[in-house]
């Protein structure tokens, strides 16, 4: 479903910040596939995520969606096949519209946008109905600028709004990372139900080592640009935190240091 | 009673131009500073297709609309040289509006034309016709202004609710969520840009026939008058909605005319301060919220202390 092949990227090359961010990353997701993407800070995670969307582009390497080359594709025309969520919950929402209006601009993705009316009779009951499901008690609150409502309930939003035109792939990055862990928890069992309902398949970005390991199929490990663990299936499922730490010693020769990461 | 119409009738012309500067300083939160060339451009325009003997154009609307159009390439250059070409945005308008300096004396063929009113060498402008029912040209000049401040309000406001609209709304808010929803945000702003500059190039037309004439400096300041509209407008009216948005920003306009021409009525006043007196009006009412909040809490702190 999902191809990256042979990705590289460096920013500022030939300055003495030159950064090698991305060094020949290839991952194939399967339909359905729930990868989720560990490494510490700056292992390239979110540079590779943002290859993915088109908010940057590779030197080197392609992208591929459901068959389609995308690798030159700018990233509005991108979005057609893939449902993004940030981690700052500002980053998806619209916070002067109403959440009716977020709605309907999320349900027309991929449909050319002409001078019909933006939102036309009988959506309501959708949105209705679609916010009904994060039970929230957005349902009632159609109307409410979407800057009114909590970093968790704009999450929320905004993974309703990404996968509202059901995407190819899911791209998350850390999108539970800003909010309280009790938030954190309900909008990651959202993310759950909402990609076994559909089965979508997802690239899940995550800080959390624990969760890295309780969801999805399959769990990728990042390190300095480079994938350096790739487990799915039973294998993924019998690891444990012990062995994701051991198996990033003997990787990367180093100690994990990342605080953030071993928290929790 | 002159001077209120004359206020009444400046404020509703000025309210397209204010309109048009709300949607780029506030929709697209994109400080766009080409209006200050499209307003010579629909006045040019208009003074040198209403004065031109040899165009056969005789349709003073038609003429308008002609000029609101010239405005909105004006826009289109600004959105293109910014979104395909990367220029940011202040330099964008810049650009455009000294061109535009340029190319407004091209089409007058000279740096000012006389559209006289009254007289023998009377044109036809929008409101000549009224005038012929036997209107006053002042209140000629209100009732056609109000016609089309309606007619652009309840246009603006449908297009702001189609499909579309919505993603120009969305632009200025967050335009990488835009992008992530499938749409391509250069055409959101360039559209924008067009509408805003069309609607002042549209308030230059109408300014200069009812003034009388057009000259290649009445543009200078325009974006000071447009911004104290919207701001005099936001401070007392507090609008939340797009449409009341509107409404607030047409009283806003009229509202400033009347501070102008009470300020300018002082005896030691000359009409050369009115540049100074808008630059004063848009300072008070950008410090006034400051101000107020100051106020408020100095108030919650005294009650509290009384309370304890
Ligand atoms: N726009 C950029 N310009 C320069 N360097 C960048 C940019 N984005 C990321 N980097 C660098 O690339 C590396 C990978 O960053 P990132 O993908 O954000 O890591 P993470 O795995 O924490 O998400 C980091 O060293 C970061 O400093
Ligand atoms: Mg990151």
């Amino acid at each position: 479903m999902l191809n990256i092949e042979n990705v590289n990227k460096t920013f500022d090359p030939g300055t003495p910040i030159e950064k090698h961010a991305i060094r020949g990353v290839s991952l194939q997701l399967e339909r359905g596939d729930y990868v989720t993407v560990i490494g510490g800070n700056g292992a390239g995670k979110s540079t590779m995520l943002n290859i993915v969307a088109g908010t940057l582009f590779p030197d080197i390497g392609t992208i591929t969606v459901d068959g389609v080359n995308v690798t030159n594709y700018p990233e509005y025309k991108r979005a057609l096949y893939l449902g993004r969520v940030f981690q700052d919950p500002r980053a998806g929402t619209a916070a002067d519209m109403s959440i009716e209006e977020n709605l309907a601009l999320a349900f027309r993705r991929g449909k050319f946008r002409g001078l019909g009316w933006h939102i036309r009779k009988g959506e309501r009951k959708f949105y209705r109905e679609r916010l009904a499901t994060l039970g929230l008690g957005l349902e009632t609150r159609l109307k409410d600028k979407v800057g009114l409502l909590s970093g968790g309930q704009r999450q929320a939003l905004s993974l309703l709004m990404a996968t509202l035109k059901e995407p190819r792939v899911l791209l998350l990055d850390e999108h539970t990372a800003a909010l309280d862990p009790k938030t954190a928890k309900t909008v990651l069992d959202l993310t759950n139900k909402i990609v076994h309902n559909y089965g979508l398949t997802t690239l899940c970005v995550t800080h959390n080592m624990r969760d890295a390991l309780k969801n999805g199929n399959r769990i990728v490990m990042m390190h300095d640009g480079k994938i350096i663990l790739d487990m799915k299936g039973e294998e993924k499922a019998n690891l444990t935190v012990q062995d994701l730490l051991k198996m990033f010693e003997s990787a990367s020769g180093e100690e994990m240091l990342s605080d953030r990461m071993l928290l929790t | 009673m002159l001077i209120i119409q004359g206020a009444i009738s400046l404020g509703l012309i000025f309210s397209l131009m204010a309109i048009g500067v709300y949607l780029t300083f506030r929709i697209l939160k994109m400080p766009d500073l080409s209006v200050e060339g499209s307003i010579i451009v629909g006045a040019g325009m208009t003074a040198r297709l209403i004065s031109d003997p040899y165009v056969a154009l005789s349709n003073p609307f038609l003429i308008t609309v002609i000029a609101m159009l010239t405005g909105m390439i004006a826009g289109l250059t600004t959105g293109i040289l910014h979104t395909k070409l990367k220029i940011p945005s202040i330099l964008a308008g810049i650009l455009t509006m000294v061109a535009a300096y340029s190319i407004v004396i091209r089409i007058m063929d000279t740096s000012n034309i006389a559209l006289p009113p009254h007289g023998p060498w009377r044109v036809t402008t929008v409101f000549t016709f009224l005038q012929d029912w036997g209107l006053s040209r002042m209140n000629a000049v209100i009732v056609v202004s109000i016609v089309i401040v309606v007619v652009a309000c309840v246009l603006l406001y449908c297009f702001m609710g189609t499909e579309f609209g919505s993603a120009v709304r969305a632009t200025g808010n967050n335009a990488q969520m835009v992008k992530a929803q499938g749409i391509n945000t250069d055409w959101t702003v360039i559209a924008c840009l067009m509408f805003s500059n069309g609607l002042v190039a549209l308030a230059g037309s109408l300014w200069a026939q009812q003034q009388g004439f057009a000259s290649v400096d009445m543009g200078i300041g325009t974006i000071v008058v447009g911004l104290a509209s919207v701001i005099i407008a936001e401070v007392l009216f507090r609008p939340r909605m797009f449409w009341t948005h509107l409404i607030a920003i047409v009283i806003g306009s009229i509202i400033y005319r009347f501070i102008i021409a009470l300020a300018l009525g002082v005896e030691f006043m000359r009409p050369t301060d009115l540049r100074l007196v808008t630059a004063v009006i848009v300072t008070i009412a950008l410090v006034m919220p400051l101000i107020l909040e100051k106020f408020r809490a100095a108030k919650s702190r005294k009650n509290a202390a009384r309370g304890a």
